[in-house]
């Protein structure tokens, strides 16, 4: 019945505009990676968004990074090492600033999925009618400037014309281009958003590689106690006539 | 058996036992429900689901008691305090998705101990009050898990309980107080979180394990069904046992273990590999925090309420008023109890009756499984169609048994069980 339940279409939340998301391909048993993606959060993502739920001794214990590493190069905003990530933006000001508080990024991998955040961090392109200068094709009218613009280089919007079912021209965002070249190449930012990505679903549940290893041993317990289980039973029941 | 010595470990347990009936009927119990309480020898598969649901009641109260050590039931601080079970709280997220998966493993496991009951007849004379017990059972799990879902405070639990609680409003003049009545106040808030914290950890559960007792003292006073529908009290050894039962202890204690065995293989899969199964036990939207000012995009309950979501759906209004499809969907789980005397067949297993129960049974649990895949959907077509065609189907099944069970076929049922 279990395996019934898992044939079922997966409800993942896609992108409200219809644009096909990538694949993250994150990985949380990686730790050079959530260690690349730890440094990218603390210098890229820290400053306006908080990960309130996340302490910074918890990521030095599973991230297996010295509790001194983890000071000198995760830790801008003065806080203890018991503390949880908590940007030193205050949210009123951030508020006055975007016109939205940045949203606390604990759970956003599992309220959006990798997939989401990771298309989102790629997605951003150039717009002059934007305040910020910048629009999402993942998450139109997003708050957020394209802060990654540096690293990724400027990206332009193609749009199509397609008609509605009112049969009104509607403009349609099909893909985006490079228009600018940023300090990476392709391949170095996907990897540095795939990092990224892969330190916000740790995050997001920091018992997800513990819960994966400690299931392989519970399921290899749980058969030789059905073994032992399905002995015991055939032996009582032999007598049975 | 060697000679017992006096002061052996053996004879003072012994001295203790017969101490202890002396003032309680421990050895006498101990008899007439497991030692001496003789089943059919010929259960099958769906012959596990009942000891597997007392296995996860169980499961549910211990996690249970162990989480509610660390949550707070405020508006403020629930969302938070689950976080906290999740990352702080020594082996909290093993508690948490036990507690989680143990809610849908529970009603998975009761869905297919009812459909036993449908396939074999259990609910059929003299087991009629057991099966009522049994859909008292159902109708105090449903609570149990609506208002269970309320406590993470995401903003699934929010609306979903906004959804469900508002169904109340549609019943005409006593609506609207009684929306208020059930919510303790204008809007879902603090004060309806803690009253149904009260209700999921105290009341409900009370209830529940009292109509669990009254369950299985009422299967043990008519004895168990089998899958040949017939009764082994009719046949009977010399020494007065029946002679196609088995003592339940040692024989369906080992036997019912080995099926738990399998049971918790199947669920320590999903609670270490898939404890969201996809978004079906654990939704994206919840792990937003609850916002009255944000709904999330599409609001539907958790999957095993959606064949009712869909039936709800399925109803028009008309006459001015929505209260036909919570009419209808009130109407499908109160028919339930009348399922013992509604079907007319003379024989109580599928085994010997025609090829018109047989069918209508199969379609039945097929449209069962549709509405609940049309409740997790937007009401858009072709799910709308559907779930109008599956509601009919539904009600069609047990208001039309009367005479379909009548007219059908039946091949004569064996005297001693198939083994």
């Amino acid at each position: 019945m279990v395996l019934a339940a898992a044939c079922w279409p997966l409800t993942l939340p896609a992108s409200t505009t219809g644009f096909p998301l990538q694949d993250a391909d994150t990985d949380v048993a990686n730790l050079a990676s959530l260690q690349r993606g730890a440094r990218n959060f603390a210098n890229y993502c820290l400053g306006c968004h908080s990960a309130k739920y996340m302490r910074y001794s918890q990521i030095a214990q599973d991230l297996a990074i010295t509790e001194n590493e983890l000071q000198q190069n995760l830790m801008f905003t003065g806080t203890r090492i018991y503390d949880p990530m908590v940007s030193a933006m205050p949210p009123e000001q951030a508020r006055a600033w975007f016109g939205n508080a940045p949203p606390d990024l604990s759970l956003i991998v599992r309220s959006r999925s990798a997939d989401y955040v990771y298309t989102f961090l790629k997605s951003f392109y150039d717009d002059p009618s934007r305040p910020t200068g910048a629009n999402n094709a993942v998450l139109p009218q997003t708050a957020m400037p394209d802060v990654l613009a540096g690293l990724q280089g400027r990206q332009t919007a193609r749009f199509e014309s397609k008609p509605d079912a009112e049969g009104k021209p509607v403009q349609h965002l099909v893909g985006l281009d490079a228009a600018a070249p940023g300090e990476m190449t392709a391949a170095e930012f996907d990897g540095f958003v795939r990092d990224t990505v892969n330190f916000l679903e740790y995050v997001s549940e920091p018992a997800k590689s513990q819960r994966r290893s400690l299931g392989v041993w519970v399921i290899l317990y749980l058969l030789m106690f059905l073994a032992f289980t399905y002995f015991l039973k055939k032996e009582y029941w032999k007598d049975v006539k | 058996m060697p000679p017992e010595r006096p002061n052996a470990a053996g004879g003072r347990l012994k001295a203790f036992g017969v101490w202890i009936d002396e003032r309680f009927p421990m050895s006498a119990l101990w008899k007439e429900h497991m030692s001496d309480y003789y089943a059919p020898k010929n259960f099958n598969f769906w012959y596990f689901f009942g000891s597997i649901a007392l296995f996860v009641l169980a499961l549910q109260i211990v996690t249970g008691i162990f989480l509610t050590m660390s949550y707070k039931p405020m508006d403020t601080e629930a969302f938070n305090s689950v976080e906290y079970i999740m990352r702080d709280v020594q082996w909290g997220w093993l508690i948490r998705y036990l507690h989680s998966t143990g809610a849908s493993a529970f009603f998975i496991v009761v869905y297919l101990h009812m459909f036993r009951a449908l396939l074999y007849g259990s609910h059929r004379k003299p087991r009629e009050l057991l099966w009522i017990f049994g859909v008292l059972i159902y109708l105090a799990l449903m609570a149990e898990a609506f208002m269970g879902y309320l406590l993470p405070w995401g903003n699934m639990s929010y609306w979903g309980a906004q959804v469900i609680v508002s169904l109340f409003g549609s019943f005409p003049w006593i609506g609207d107080a009684l929306v208020q009545w059930i919510r303790g106040d204008y809007f879902i808030s603090d004060i309806t979180l803690n009253r149904f914290f009260a209700l999921h950890v105290v009341a409900v559960p009370l209830v529940l394990i009292f109509l669990v007792v009254a369950h299985i003292l009422a299967l043990h006073e008519v004895g168990s069904n089998n899958p040949d529908g017939i009764e082994i009290k009719k046949t009977k050894g010399p020494d007065g046992r029946p002679l196609d039962g088995v003592a339940m202890h040692p024989y369906y204690t080992v036997k019912d273990i080995y099926g738990l065995a399998i049971f918790m293989l199947l669920f320590a899969a999903v609670v270490f590999f898939a404890p969201e199964m996809g978004g079906l036990f654990l939704e994206a939207a919840n792990f937003d925090p609850a916002n009255a000012l944000l709904t999330p995009e599409h609001i539907a309950p958790v999957w095993y309420f959606t064949p009712y979501y869909a039936m709800l759906r399925a109803v028009p209004a008309f006459a001015g008023t929505q209260v036909w499809g919570v009419l209808v969907m009130f109407g499908a789980i109160v028919l339930l109890f009348f399922v013992p005397w509604l079907d007319r067949s003379p024989v109580k297993s599928i085994r010997y009756r025609g090829p018109i129960y047989k069918v209508a049974l199969m379609l039945f649990a097929a449209t069962f499984i549709m509405l609940g895949y049309c409740g997790m959907k937007p009401p858009e077509q072709p799910f709308k169609t559907i779930s109008v065609i599956g509601t009919i189907y539904y009600f069609a099944f047990f208001l039309l048994m009367p005479w379909y069970s009548r007219i059908d076929s039946h091949k004569p049922e064996p005297t001693r069980v198939t083994w």
